[in-house]
């Protein structure tokens, strides 16, 4: 099961109403994935030099104001943060890799769930709708945003289990489906250097994902290799900087519709997801193609 | 068969009556087309408002014309019996499975498993269809006026698909006896499925079918597969093929 949506404004100017067109999106995936919900938005893109990194801690009064001090103190570089349900923003000129070797070091039960100029990851076991309400999205504006509402079959019910899965700046991976050879490609991964923090197959997607653009592959190829080297059912959304791309297992048995109108483009697990936008009626509708990249966007 | 505009303009003539999903849920629009009488003179209804929910008008069984104004999810029209269908707008999964009679039709295009396991009627797609067109079909019609994608006609067993555009991979697979025209190029044939000789019969019967479907094409266009019956039996000789 699992329910996955995505929409990318085309039409600037409906950019103050993303979390309010993207709200009955999310929700109406909830019959296909009740477990747990999660969020990429991309939004707010911060000043040249800094990023932004989406944090979560299990206890919703961690004191993330006192974390951010500490990590201004221990970088000699600005921070800023904003707390959104037991979620934070921190935003930072810090490198990257300063503020990761940090937070294992000080603070090893706060998870880094995303990071990039634009990007927020937001993700919770519970009701999708409970999930949107405690992140405050429905008044959120942006210009993209994916979704995924879960029904685990695979791992455990948890915040770190939920999707999206952050695969490197300002990227990040939904998926509907199973991946089959995620046990063998997730060692081989962690001989490569990379961390997991769940035993979750989407997690390895991602990590894989990681791997590969961090070797330097273009989105594209990333996503053309692993269509040879990821083995299970998926059809997986993925958020860029500037857009979202679509891509499907060989068989396509997953399900995936894409919509597009002048004002915007949508993906959903199923129509009726996309159904509530404006203009859905008089969109252009058909099936993604197996093995083959829809990409909107600059990448 | 009356064509598609006359039937139209036969019910224009009746009392058609609209029904709101969004009001009355798919539940409810499918119960009050469940109770008609055979003999009911409601013959010509409208569903509004859609909104791609799965299962509308599931499992009719009279003859009678349903219009659907918008995109359908799920299953829309499965197991038809006698109904006229009309979808004015994009199909999910799985329409007019397992249709026993009467006609589907889908302004828009289809997403996968279009008319899968169809014992009979006729399935009309202007659009696109997605993979696995016709999968198991048992004696439906399926016109196609775009393309059809992988897998589609797999393990077809009677009826027709003809596919205007063009067929995705294995075309065909492990196909009894449906009969598979493609006008377009063909990504390639599943197992046991070859090109076979267009004659008089098969190009009359061609014409016949796209004339149902109301769609403009030359039956001498089109090239014909079906099964080369090799695979019917288990055969030691052919254990690489299945």
């Amino acid at each position: 099961m699992c329910g996955i949506v995505g929409l990318y404004l085309k039409n600037p100017k409906l950019q103050p109403k993303l979390g309010q067109l993207f709200k009955p999106m999310l929700i109406e995936m909830t019959s296909r994935g009740p477990d747990s919900a999660g969020v990429a938005i991309y939004r707010n893109p911060a000043k040249k030099g800094f990023t932004k990194f989406s944090l979560a801690h299990d206890d919703a009064k961690f004191g993330w104001k006192k974390l951010a001090a500490a990590l201004k103190s221990a970088t000699k570089k600005q921070v800023s943060v904003q707390q959104i349900g037991n979620h934070a923003i921190v935003t930072t000129n810090a490198k990257e890799e300063a503020v990761t070797s940090w937070l294992k070091a000080h603070h090893p039960d706060v998870r880094v769930v995303g990071s990039g100029q634009a990007i927020e990851i937001f993700k919770e076991t519970g009701l999708p709708e409970k999930v949107y309400e405690k992140f405050d999205l429905g008044k959120a504006k942006g210009s993209h945003i994916i979704g995924h509402t879960r029904m685990a079959t695979e791992s455990a019910v948890t915040t770190a289990g939920s999707h999206p899965f952050a695969t490197g700046a300002d990227l990040c991976l939904v998926h509907n489906g199973s991946l089959s050879n995620h046990n063998r490609l997730r060692e081989n991964l962690k001989r490569e250097g990379l961390e997991f923090q769940t035993e979750n197959d989407t997690e390895v997607a991602a990590a894989y994902m990681t791997w590969k653009l961090r070797q330097g592959s273009s989105l594209k190829e990333t996503l053309e290799a692993g269509i040879k080297d990821l083995d299970g059912f998926y059809t997986f959304c993925v958020g860029t900087h500037d857009g979202f791309a679509v891509v499907r297992d060989p068989i396509a048995c997953k399900h995936a519709i894409l919509a597009e109108t002048d004002d915007w483009v949508a993906m959903a697990t199923e129509f009726r997801a996309i159904a509530h936008l404006p203009g859905a009626d008089k969109a252009k509708i058909w099936e993604p193609a197996p093995q083959t990249i829809y990409n909107w966007g600059g990448h | 068969m009356a064509p598609r505009n006359a039937l139209a303009r036969k019910s224009n003539e009746q009392h058609m009556i609209e029904i709101d999903l969004e009001k009355e849920g798919v539940r409810g629009v499918n119960s009050r087309l469940h109770t008609l009488p055979k003999d009911t003179n409601e013959r010509h209804w409208l569903i509004r408002n859609p909104m791609g929910q799965h299962a509308i008008a599931c499992g009719l069984d009279a003859p009678i014309t349903v219009e659907v104004g918008g995109h359908a999810g799920f299953y829309c029209g499965g197991m038809n019996k006698q109904a006229e269908i009309l979808i004015h707008g994009h199909a999910g999964p799985g329409v007019a499975e397992n249709m026993m009679s009467g006609i589907v039709r889908v302004d828009g295009n289809a997403s996968q498993s279009a008319g899968a396991t169809g014992n009979g009627g006729l399935l009309v797609i202007k659009g696109d269809a997605a993979s696995r067109c016709g999968i198991s079909m048992k004696g439906i019609d399926i016109v196609v006026g775009g393309s059809v994608g992988h897998m589609s006609a797999f393990m077809a067993q009677r009826g027709h698909l003809v596919v205007c555009g063009d067929a995705g991979e294995a075309l065909g697979d492990s196909i009894y006896e449906a009969r598979l025209y493609v006008r377009g190029k063909v990504d390639s044939l599943g197992a046991d499925c070859i090109e076979k000789k267009m004659t008089d019969h098969h190009l009359a019967k061609l014409a016949r079918l796209l004339d149902k479907a109301e769609i403009k094409a030359n039956p001498k266009d089109f090239r014909r597969f079906g099964s080369a019956r090799k695979l019917y039996n288990f055969n030691i000789d052919h254990a690489d093929a299945y």
